[in-house]
């Protein structure tokens, strides 16, 4: 399917009146792995769900894709993986029951499965009830579910946020194998050091607009948290 | 409809694993049983005739408590993103909850229905087929719409007293139907039960179908 | 159209109680308090109208979320509501010094209760919702099953018919409208409460359209250029 993963122009979202996001330009091409920052209530979460088409925008243009978001086909939402705050996974399930179920929904194969399993490191929790993970434990299982059917464009919303520095780590070296792997990925972080060494492009929403975006690729750390400062510490 | 096959799985699964519906539904269904048998205070020659309201009156008050957990279970983790991210039919979540909710209140039927035999000195055995179809219709109509509206419900403010508000007036051609099909039933059998279950069954078909067009507007993002 | 409607109204309501108080005779049976059969009936009719009227504005919400369709389903079960609260308080004052009862279990003031309680759930639930915009689309979801039920409502009630018999055979035949001008009473105080009911809608949904504009004004002024509110 042609068009770019995303293309967002003057995206507006409003809740019982009160505009979330202000108009929002975004566009992500693939193979790029965008992190967005924003201290808490810039609406990054907002965003993300209305990317992932669990939102509906109240204004402006979205295309995922080259479709367009309100009338999303089954195709384009099967190219989208998010993973929320939350895991979206039952915690009386196992993991690999959790598993099971997308699986089945999604029309994926078993092997699969335990693919997934293998990679994140989850195969010895498995049989457990997802009630009894820990975070990074919980996290890794709802990346596996978002990536059983290979989506090309994969939103994570704070993945790295409650993770231990050894869990950072791993999730990063994730995120770097999933980008040679050919997906798109766009994150949400309020916190700046973990999410350069990621990223391909930083970008800082703040009051519901985009305020500044940059080249990631090695970027110095210092001068992306200094120009976070800029806006945010700039106006009270 | 096999992803409807596929939820409803998960959602009996669940509830083996934790058996918590179904068992504080039970013990919900007897207190009431018994609250409102004692409620009324019958003669022992009299308590008989009460025998269908009381039954239909547990067995909605229970629905309308019981319900409400299969919707928050999605809600718990975000369950519901996950599900409506799938490349389903939301038609097909709306089937597959309706079925846990008919098989959920089926057993606090079961459970119920002969403590009504005990308390009210009723002997059900004679009546028992058009009993159990009875129930069948009734409950297939309480789960269409309760779970149309439980999805509604779990979504807005003020959700406690929201799904009854919004299910208990629909409900009362239900509950007159099954009710005077009860009553027709433990009379003399199904013929006298007619127009009880013509309700019934009327309320189930437009319901169900209903539900199942409808469904998609309320998960809608 | 905005001034043909409340002249009009005013000219029906007027004609209506003239008819009903001066001209209508006296019915042989019950008396003068029979004459609030006429506004009884005709609020009826209307509070079933109403919510026809709910239901069809409901569903072309959902079908293409159109604003005006929302404030319309809006406006109509506040009025419906009105005109059935209407039916249920002038059906006592009839029925008291006839049958000496306030309250009958006849099937259609059954039904009307149950139609009263329908409109009130939908006005609780947009009024206690939540603010989200989704709770219009709920509340269409319920205005549509409303209407699917009516005819349930209908059928079920009349198994009710064993609980007080004589009661329903008597009012069943309350009805008989014998003389001619009893008959254009009852169809001009129908009209009279329909043009009624039509322009208190339109009111409401003008007023309705007017609040939000108000609340995006009122955003708009508190917010500094560049600024999210």
């Amino acid at each position: 399917m042609p068009g770019p993963p995303v293309r967002a122009e003057g995206l507006v979202r409003t809740f019982a009146g009160t505009p979330v996001l202000a108009g929002v330009d975004l566009a992500l091409d693939a193979g790029e792995v965008v992190v967005l920052l924003g201290p808490n209530g810039a609406g990054k979460t907002t965003l993300l769900r209305l990317l992932a088409l669990l939102l509906r925008p109240s204004g402006g243009r979205l295309a995922l894709f080259g479709e367009d978001a309100t009338r999303a086909s089954p195709a384009v939402r099967r190219r989208i993986g998010y993973v929320g705050h939350e895991s979206a996974c039952y915690a009386d399930l196992t993991g690999a029951e959790n598993l099971a179920f997308y699986a089945e929904l999604y029309g994926v194969a078993p092997a699969r499965v335990r693919d997934l399993l293998d990679w994140t490191g989850l195969d010895g929790a498995a049989r457990r009830p997802v009630r009894t993970y820990s975070r990074g434990m919980t996290q890794r299982l709802a990346l596996a579910r978002a990536l059983l059917h290979e989506p090309d464009l994969l939103l994570l919303d704070e993945p790295f946020s409650g993770l231990d520095p050894e869990a950072v780590a791993q999730l990063q070296t994730r995120i770097g194998e999933l980008r040679t792997a050919g997906h798109t990925i766009l994150l949400t972080t309020h916190d700046v050091e973990r999410a350069v060494p990621v990223a391909t492009r930083l970008a800082l929403l703040h009051r519901g607009r985009v305020a500044w975006t940059r080249a990631g690729g090695g970027a110095d750390a210092a001068t992306i948290v200094a120009a976070y400062r800029t806006v945010i510490g700039g106006r009270a | 409809m096999r992803d409807a096959l596929a939820i409803l799985r998960k959602d009996l699964r669940i509830e083996w694993r934790t058996r918590e519906s179904v068992s504080s539904v039970f013990v919900l269904g007897v207190l009431l049983l018994v609250v409102l048998t004692v409620a009324q205070d019958p003669e022992a020659e009299q308590a008989p005739a009460l025998a269908p309201g009381v039954l239909w009156a547990a067995f909605v008050l229970t629905g309308l408590l019981g319900i409400q957990r299969t919707f928050l279970l999605e809600r718990e983790n975000d369950c519901l993103a996950g599900l409506l991210g799938a490349p389903i039919d939301p038609a097909s979540i709306y089937v597959g909850k309706l079925a846990a909710n008919v098989v959920l209140l089926g057993l606090v039927q079961a459970f119920v229905l002969p403590l009504v035999g005990l308390f009210l000195h009723l002997d059900l055995v004679p009546a028992l087929p058009g009993l159990i179809a009875v129930c069948f219709l009734g409950n297939l109509g309480f789960a269409a719409l309760a779970t149309l509206f439980g999805a509604i419900a779990v979504r807005v403010r003020a959700r406690e007293v929201m799904l009854p508000l919004l299910l208990l007036p629909l409900l009362v051609p239900l509950l007159i139907g099954a009710v005077q099909a009860t009553r027709g039933v433990l009379a003399g059998g199904l013929v006298l039960a007619g127009g009880g279950i013509t309700v019934l069954a009327a309320f189930d078909v437009v319901f169900t179908v209903a539900g199942w067009l409808l469904f998609a507007y309320v998960v809608a993002p | 159209m905005s001034r043909i409607l409340p002249a009009a109204t005013g000219i029906a309501v007027l004609a209506a109680l003239a008819l009903v108080f001066l001209v209508v005779p006296t019915e042989a049976d019950m008396g003068i308090v029979q004459r609030i059969f006429y506004f009884h009936v005709s609020s009826a009719w209307v509070a079933f109208l109403g919510f026809f009227t709910v239901a069809g504005a409901s569903a072309v919400y959902l079908w293409n979320g159109s604003r005006g369709a929302d404030r319309l389903a809006h406006a109509a079960a506040e009025v419906g509501v009105l005109f059935c609260s209407i039916v249920l308080v002038t059906g006592p004052i009839w029925a008291r010094p006839i049958w000496g009862v306030w309250w009958t279990w006849d099937p259609r003031l059954t039904m009307t209760v149950i139609l009263w309680a329908v409109y009130a759930s939908y006005l609780m639930l947009r009024a206690f919702g939540g603010g989200d915009e989704a709770v219009a689309r709920y509340a269409a979801v319920l205005g549509i099953v409303g209407v699917l039920d009516i005819p349930l409502i209908m059928v079920s009630v009349r198994l009710l018919r064993g609980i007080h018999p004589a009661v329903i055979a008597r009012n069943e035949g309350g009805s008989g409208l014998v003389d001619p001008w009893m008959r254009i009473g009852l169809l001009v105080s129908a009209v009279a409460l329909i043009l009624l009911a039509w322009w208190l809608t339109t009111l409401r949904v003008r007023s309705a359209r007017l609040e939000e504009e108000l609340a995006t004004l009122r955003r708009r002024l508190f917010v500094r250029p560049g600024e999210v509110a």
